[in-house]
């Protein structure tokens, strides 16, 4: 079979930022910098065309990496789920390359700048490869790339509590590789194989013979509880504020709206593709359930206790992951759109959140704390609109992204019925409310009169990056929530030729 | 257990912040080694220290700011570099005088913490970790033994994969070591992200090591007597030992090397062997002799040509592999030296990586800086 062109894509979106990231490595920080934020540029319009040539054959095709195929040499898969996850992913590094990069300039020394570049772009290469690869433990490789990478972008800043922060992370998800490791090779001891169809077809063998249940049972529990770790699921959160917080706007976003989406996307081709034909995974679903729903209050309700900033919109990332998690546990293809628009949709709006209040506390003299802030939307207008529309699209006013992404959750937990839909759509109401009380309270408070406090900065510099990454962000927003159909429709026909 | 243990450790520990007010260790990286060795108590006090400090700064100086006598370089800072406002206390050399028994450690701040991690303190919380270790340990433990058995019949659901590396290893790749056929083309795409594994680990490395803090006069006189003390520059038993050994070493790396696809081996153990070498020498004959043929700049070239050349072979392989395509690279006659395509090349690369990383992180972790 004759590949087209356009096929050969996936494997340019791999190897091109492996050798970008080698070739930054050795140049100075000014010229680095421009290779990636080149390099993410060219890896959205490879991936919109990408998108676009995948939706028009309406059918996903297989890329061997070498001569020989499945089942004994690599592969990578690409649909038009994966593309469109690849695309809203390199989208969000172009962004947060964007809209942090003074803050990048400022936070970074320019003797580190070239590294932070190399570390991006083998983030980007380790995106890519997560989201096509069709192999078990081709994921756990980039996996380890995007967990270091991860670190070192969180420790850049170099100031004190970064690396602390760093390196409570790194004992967190190495436990998480370790826990995933474990569950990998077990699997793979049990079936022989590491490619997702071929393990899936195996698995469903063993599990109608009636063979080895408890093996498998453990390895695929080790397989979510270390994807758990590694994406700030409810118990497993606890490294999350400090890192998110104390990074740089860029690396901020990245954490949030890339590393841990891109994560869960692999647990859900775990479930959907390896587990074998969904039989078993629904125990595992009864848990995450309870996970969710868990972390969706606490993570809100630490929200509203949190005392700083940036430490606030971190805890609200638990409870988004939350919902995603929600929306696979809920075991329905349904559920699942559901779950991918909460990924876009908490990706577009949290990457603008982090990088307007990065921007917010550089017009408070650095500050953190709510005293700090008030006021910050007048000092600094472009990114206090950002933040409101964010802050909204978060709570769920209705055309913004989280508004149509809470409407496709509840409809599908309404479609399940049962108990299901009772506490999913209790979790929705208390969680909204929840929301408002902590972001409304902030949006409120950044556009309070700083009258009588001390004028503390004049006016920051004209900053037209941020501002453009912060509308097209805007937009994006905008578009998920008025024209949420399309990209529902393009998810559901993901779904449909996914496993 | 813990109880114990942290009773044991807990007279250190204090002593040690003690000695720590004297010797002021300021760089980042020491303070970090510090909280490995001594536990994070003193480091999370220092991190809510910070914390609450940025808490009080707006009171502070919204209270004073007409003297403006209070912070006076931070005022000046401010206007240039607000980013750097609430870290800019966390390198002055503080540390050490806060931990004892400051006013930040009294419970009346403890509402500037997250109210959630203050259980993380408390004994039923050790032992709350302690039991759920010896639960996971023990479920692990029983489920082992229900897993098949090892090399036995019927092991596997389906073994097609082993059985056809077996049988056709050769005649697909030309390499009479199974083992690098399968490494370096069967799955010579996880390999090609493993060495960029090294790589990115390198990078992290040198970016941790970047942050350095400003090395005082004293602690670098501390770091040059410690290496007279435990690194023996002119040890007659082991310069001799090395000047024989040394060349063996490299000899013996470089064949495994390039015998990579004909015998056990590769580039990932003869790349080892070589970086081994390369420690070895260093220790015996010291920086000045190493330095005269292995700089940074030598570690940067060879990496960089090394990695580039491997993504280039790879993704052209990976290229023609997929599209169907001739790739014009002829298997050789298997059991020569020049055969298997193009593993040879692919496994002198790797073992350039290897090398490089592994003196790379020696160096780096024993000097700290490359």
């Amino acid at each position: 079979m004759r590949l087209e062109w356009w096929q050969n894509l996936p494997l340019l979106l791999i190897v091109a930022p492996l050798i970008c990231a080698v070739i930054c490595s050795v140049l100075n920080g000014r010229a680095a910098r421009r290779v990636m934020t080149g390099l993410s540029a060219a890896a959205c319009l490879l991936m919109a065309a990408l998108l676009y040539f995948t939706v028009r054959d309406s059918q996903s095709f297989v890329y061997t990496m070498g001569e020989i195929g499945a089942p004994f040499g690599n592969e990578l898969r690409v649909g038009v789920l994966e593309s469109l996850m690849g695309l809203a992913f390199s989208l969000v590094v172009f962004f947060a390359i964007l809209g942090g990069r003074t803050q990048l300039e400022r936070d970074v020394a320019p003797n580190r700048m070239h590294l932070y570049a190399a570390m991006l772009c083998l983030l980007l290469a380790a995106l890519s490869a997560m989201t096509f690869t069709n192999d078990l433990f081709t994921a756990y490789v980039f996996i380890e790339i995007t967990t270091i990478a991860a670190c070192a972008l969180i420790s850049a800043t170099g100031k004190g509590r970064t690396l602390f922060a760093a390196t409570r992370y790194m004992i967190m998800n190495l436990l998480g590789s370790g826990l995933f490791l474990l569950g990998l090779s077990m699997l793979y001891g049990l079936t022989g194989h590491l490619l997702f169809p071929q393990l899936g077809k195996s698995v469903e063998a063993l599990l109608a013979e009636g063979r080895y249940p408890g093996p498998l049972y453990l390895s695929f529990i080790l397989m979510t509880v270390g994807i758990g770790f590694k994406c700030a699921l409810w118990p497993f959160h606890t490294w999350l504020p400090n890192a998110y917080a104390s990074a740089t706007a860029t690396s901020s976003a990245l954490l949030s709206s890339v590393i841990s989406k891109i994560y869960i996307f692999l647990l859900i081709k775990i479930f959907f593709r390896a587990s074998g034909a969904q039989v078993f995974a629904r125990r595992i679903e009864d848990v995450l359930f309870g996970f969710a729903v868990v972390g969706i209050i606490l993570g809100s309700v630490n929200a509203i206790r949190e005392r700083h900033f940036s430490r606030m919109i971190a805890h609200s990332s638990v409870s988004q992951i939350g919902y995603i998690f929600l929306g696979i546990s809920l075991g329905t293809e349904a559920g699942m759109a559901a779950a991918m628009f909460h990924i876009l949709a908490h990706s577009a709006a949290k990457t603008m959140l982090f990088l307007s209040a990065n921007k917010l506390r550089a017009a408070s003299d650095g500050g953190d704390s709510f005293a700090d802030i008030r006021g910050a939307g007048f000092r600094a207008p472009a990114a206090g609109l950002a933040f409101l529309v964010g802050a909204c699209s978060l709570v769920g006013i209705p055309a913004l992204g989280g508004f149509a992404s809470k409407v496709y959750l509840a409809q599908a937990g309404i479609d399940l019925g049962g108990w299901r839909m009772i506490a999913l759509l209790a979790t929705l109401a208390v969680s909204t409310a929840l929301n408002v009380a902590y972001l409304l309270r902030t949006a409120l408070i950044l556009y309070r009169s700083d009258a009588d406090q001390p004028q503390k900065i004049s006016r920051l510099p004209h900053d037209g990056a941020f501002i453009a990454a912060m509308c097209a962000l805007m937009s994006v927003n905008l578009a998920l929530g008025l024209a949420g159909y399309p990209v529902m429709d393009l998810i559901r026909r993901g779904i449909s030729m996914f496993a | 257990m813990s109880e114990t243990e942290h009773a044991k450790r807990s007279p250190a520990s204090g002593s040690s912040t003690e000695t720590g007010s004297g010797k002021k260790r300021s760089s980042a990286f020491s303070r970090l080694m510090d909280w490995l060795e001594n536990g994070d108590e003193a480091l999370e006090q220092e991190m809510e220290a910070t914390l609450s400090e940025e808490d009080a700064a707006p009171d502070h100086s919204s209270a004073v700011s007409g003297e403006g006598d209070e912070r006076p370089e931070h005022a000046g800072k401010g206007a240039e570099t607000p980013y750097n406002i609430p870290y800019s206390n966390v390198n002055t050399p503080k540390y050490g005088k806060i931990i004892p028994n400051s006013p930040i450690n009294k419970p009346d701040n403890a509402d500037n913490r997250t109210r959630s991690v203050d259980f993380y303190g408390k004994w039923w919380y050790r032992w709350a970790s302690v039991i759920i270790c010896l639960l996971v340990i023990g479920l692990l433990m029983a489920v082992v033994t229900m897993m098949p058995q090892f090399g036995g019949a019927d092991t596997l659901v389906d073994s097609e994969v082993s059985a056809y590396y077996v049988e056709h290893t050769l005649k697909d790749t030309g390499a009479v070591n199974i083992v690098t056929g399968i490494i370096l083309d069967y799955r010579g795409f996880d390999t090609l992200g493993e060495s960029h594994v090294l790589f990115i680990a390198v990078c992290a490395v040198l970016l941790m090591l970047s942050i350095k803090g400003e090395k005082n006069e004293k602690e670098r006189l501390h770091s040059a007597a410690m290496e007279q003390l435990f690194e023996p520059k002119n040890d007659v038993i082991l310069q001799s030992a090395a000047r024989i050994l040394t060349p063996i070493v490299f000899v013996f790396g470089l064949y495994i090397v390039f015998n990579g696809h004909l015998s056990p081996g590769g580039g990932f153990s003869g790349g080892a062997v070589l970086g081994a070498g390369l420690i070895l020498y260093q220790n015996a004959f010291g920086y000045e002799k190493i330095e005269r043929f292995f700089t940074h700049r030598t570690f940067r070239a060879v990496s960089v040509v090394c990695l580039l050349s491997y993504s280039l072979m790879k993704g052209y392989h990976f290229f023609t592999g997929a599209n169907h395509l001739e790739n014009g690279i002829s298997a050789g006659q298997p059991g020569s030296i020049f055969s298997a395509g193009l593993l040879l090349p692919l496994n002198i690369v790797v073992g350039g990586v290897v090398a490089c990383t592994m003196y790379a992180l020696y160096t780096m972790f024993r000097r700290g800086e490359f």
